[in-house]
């Protein structure tokens, strides 16, 4: 059994005689990315607010590492803080302060580390977050999606155990929103962080997080890993993500991953009834990792975004194309067999256009990026989950392609 | 029974109302305490006092130039006027001087100090509370009172009494430009008076009240700054210019009382 990072127990929070949180009951496990989503003024921001000591509850307790934080003694307080990281949902940038002065503040405030030290840390994770030439301007300078990430750098700098984010990507476009999303999720992976994120961005913040909890009337109504949640029957719970969920994926125009998934049963029951065939394609940018790290977030997104652009123009209308996870696209294509599967990849792969898969983004002639695909006809009796392990199983035999901003090869 | 309820409700918001300036005092008396209790722990803020010492002390001089003059000009001439009845204008001298160095210097610097950068602060402060940088700060593990009080308190301690000092010099030099290049005193009378009659007495008297002045006007600035959210007349920029108007009030009334009081006991 694990054992939960920090606890939340009967937790009740009123503004006045406004009852916001009656009775929070929530579990952080270290290591993961809980999401807790709700509609909005549910009361997602006061419960980080009362994780992080901004706000006191009026009844119930909060516990890190299974003690009360009200019994913590002061030079643990200090501790237990410093261990924590905050990204305000309006940036809460110092304004009077440039961007640098602003990303250095929680390491030069500490006052234990040595000025050079503080400059390199600085610009190190500025560089990560594509923050260029910027050191020495204001904040009030920069546009929304730039001061977001002015201040997930400076949440990020000290290197945090516990990051919480509220609404991280409120008011930015698509392929920063998604940019974000998969510099949260790269980070926790890479440094192990514990992060916990309020989000509206349904379905895409299932993407990156392991737990989800939704925030219901004052009450958690119900916790557990994304899918759970998203095949939840419960009327309110497919209400309030249905509700919310855009009919495309705005950063690909595709169909969002629920959706691709109700498309898929539509074509199993055709084929149940009609014996109409028809074959699944996934596409899979394998390196994405990798071009996270060496050009940014930003264009991670953007060959994600290319690639299903491109995908789409081979499409007939019958076809369906939907995001599937961070990284993946998921093609339905209707009446068809093997064969015509197979035709369709090695047509893409003849047709595909490799120097826009970058974009404008930052031409580097050495810079491959790596597509893998895989098909499968569906049988009667299969399950979309069983077929996509399968599928990915295969997926490198089957065929694989490199787009490189110079030249292609197969 | 309605009579009863009606009696209670009334004793009850009596009794709130009573508690409301007992409950200000304690938590400006706590903060005030945070301030200063900060203002020693190490490290040193050096370089944010320097800073601040630069915009409260530096950048005041100017405006305290320009109001000592006028106010020793016109001592000067009310002064001459009044004591020429007596047939002893001679004393123009010790009547300016004494009256600038012991009340006019210290009043007057600590309300045009207010004025000028208290104001901003509160302003300043304010805008940091309802924009959430103070939360940030106390997310990071920055003592907020620390960071943003400490240093200006140690900096309005550091200038106030600068200030006035430049403000009895030049106030006297006015008194000597009007009495005695206008009505004709003769200037080493006039500067013999000043001598004779200032004792160290006097000067350290407008010190204190000076120091005593810095301490409520940063105070009273940096306090109104700090809880502009708590305000219930008026949230976001409207709460920020109810603050910055009340710190400048309130400020300035709460000098000429403590001005009072501590004449009283220094007398």
């Amino acid at each position: 059994m694990r054992k939960p990072l920090i606890q939340l127990k009967n937790i009740h929070k009123s503004f006045g005689d406004n009852r916001v949180l009656k009775g929070v009951d929530l579990d952080i496990y270290p290591g993961e990315v809980t999401a807790i989503i709700g509609k909005s003024g549910v009361g997602k921001s006061v419960l980080l607010k009362l994780i992080i000591g901004l706000l006191q509850p009026d009844a119930g307790s909060i516990l890190f590492n299974g003690r009360p934080l009200a019994d913590l003694s002061r030079a643990e307080k200090h501790d237990f803080k410093q261990k924590f990281s905050y990204m305000f949902q309006g940036t809460a940038l110092f304004d009077s302060l440039t961007v640098y002065e602003n990303i250095a503040l929680p390491l030069s405030e500490r006052g234990k580390m040595p000025k050079a030290e503080i400059a390199r840390q600085v610009r190190r994770k500025m560089e990560q977050l594509d923050l260029h030439q910027i050191e020495d301007i204001y904040p009030s300078q920069l546009s929304g999606g730039m001061k977001k990430r002015v201040a997930l750098a400076r949440a990020l700098v000290t290197d945090p155990e516990i990051v919480l984010f509220d609404e991280p990507t409120t008011g930015l476009d698509p392929i920063r929103k998604n940019a974000v999303h998969s510099m949260i999720s790269d980070y926790q992976k890479r440094f192990g962080f514990t992060g916990v994120v309020v989000s509206h961005e349904i379905p895409d913040i299932f993407y990156i997080s392991q737990r989800v909890a939704m925030l219901h009337e004052g009450r958690i109504m119900v916790e557990g890993n994304p899918d759970t949640i998203m095949r939840s029957e419960d009327p309110v719970i497919q209400q309030f993500i249905y509700g919310l969920e855009t009919r495309h994926d705005d950063l690909t125009g595709l169909l969002p991953q629920p959706q691709g998934e109700k498309k898929f049963w539509e074509h199993m029951a055709r084929l149940q009834h009609h014996r109409i065939n028809f074959s699944l394609i996934l596409f899979t940018v394998e390196n994405i990792d990798e071009i996270n790290e060496k050009i940014g977030h930003v264009a991670g997104q953007m060959v994600i975004r290319n690639l299903a652009m491109q995908v789409q123009q081979f499409l007939s209308i019958t076809d369906t194309c939907s995001r599937f996870g961070m990284n993946k696209i998921l093609v339905v294509l209707s009446d068809s067999n093997k064969e015509r599967a197979q035709m369709f990849c090695s047509q893409l792969d003849q047709e595909i256009k490799p120097g826009q898969m970058l974009g404008d983004q930052d031409k580097r002639p050495d810079f491959c990026v790596s597509v893998s695909v895989g098909f499968v006809e569906v049988q009667e009796d299969s399950h979309l989950k069983d077929l996509l392990i399968g599928v990915e199983e295969n997926q490198k035999r089957f065929y694989e392609f490199r787009v490189c901003t110079m030249s292609e090869e197969t | 029974m309605t009579v009863i309820t009606l009696l209670k409700d009334r004793l009850t918001r009596l009794g709130s109302r009573a508690l409301r300036p007992v409950e200000l005092m304690g938590s400006m008396g706590v903060f005030f305490g945070r301030g200063l209790f900060h203002m020693l722990t190490l490290p040193l803020q050096l370089r944010k006092i320097s800073q601040q010492v630069y915009f409260i002390g530096a950048k005041s001089i100017f405006v305290i130039c320009l109001t000592s003059a006028f106010t020793g000009m016109v001592l000067g001439l009310q002064g001459y006027y009044t004591l020429v009845k007596f047939g002893s204008e001679g004393m123009l001298g010790a009547a300016v001087a004494l009256s600038i160095i012991r009340e006019m210097g210290p009043v007057l610097t600590a309300i045009m100090v207010a004025a000028r950068a208290g104001s901003a602060m509160a302003a300043e402060i304010g805008i940091m509370r309802i924009s959430e940088q103070i939360d940030a700060l106390t997310t990071m593990d920055i003592d907020p009172i620390r960071y943003l009080v400490s240093p200006r308190m140690a900096a309005g301690l550091i200038s106030f009494p600068l200030l006035t000092a430049l403000f009895d010099v030049i106030g006297i030099l006015g008194g000597y430009l009007t009495g005695s290049l206008l009505l004709g005193i003769n200037p080493g009378v006039y500067f013999a008076r000043v001598n004779s009659s200032v004792v160290m007495k006097d000067v350290s008297g407008g010190f204190i009240k000076s120091i005593a002045f810095a301490i409520l006007v940063i105070l009273i600035c940096c306090y109104q700054g700090y809880y502009t959210h708590r305000r219930k007349e008026g949230f976001g920029a409207r709460g920020v210019s109810l603050a910055t108007t009340s710190a400048v009030v309130s400020s300035s009334v709460l000098i000429l009382v403590a001005d009072y009081i501590l004449t009283s006991i220094l007398l």
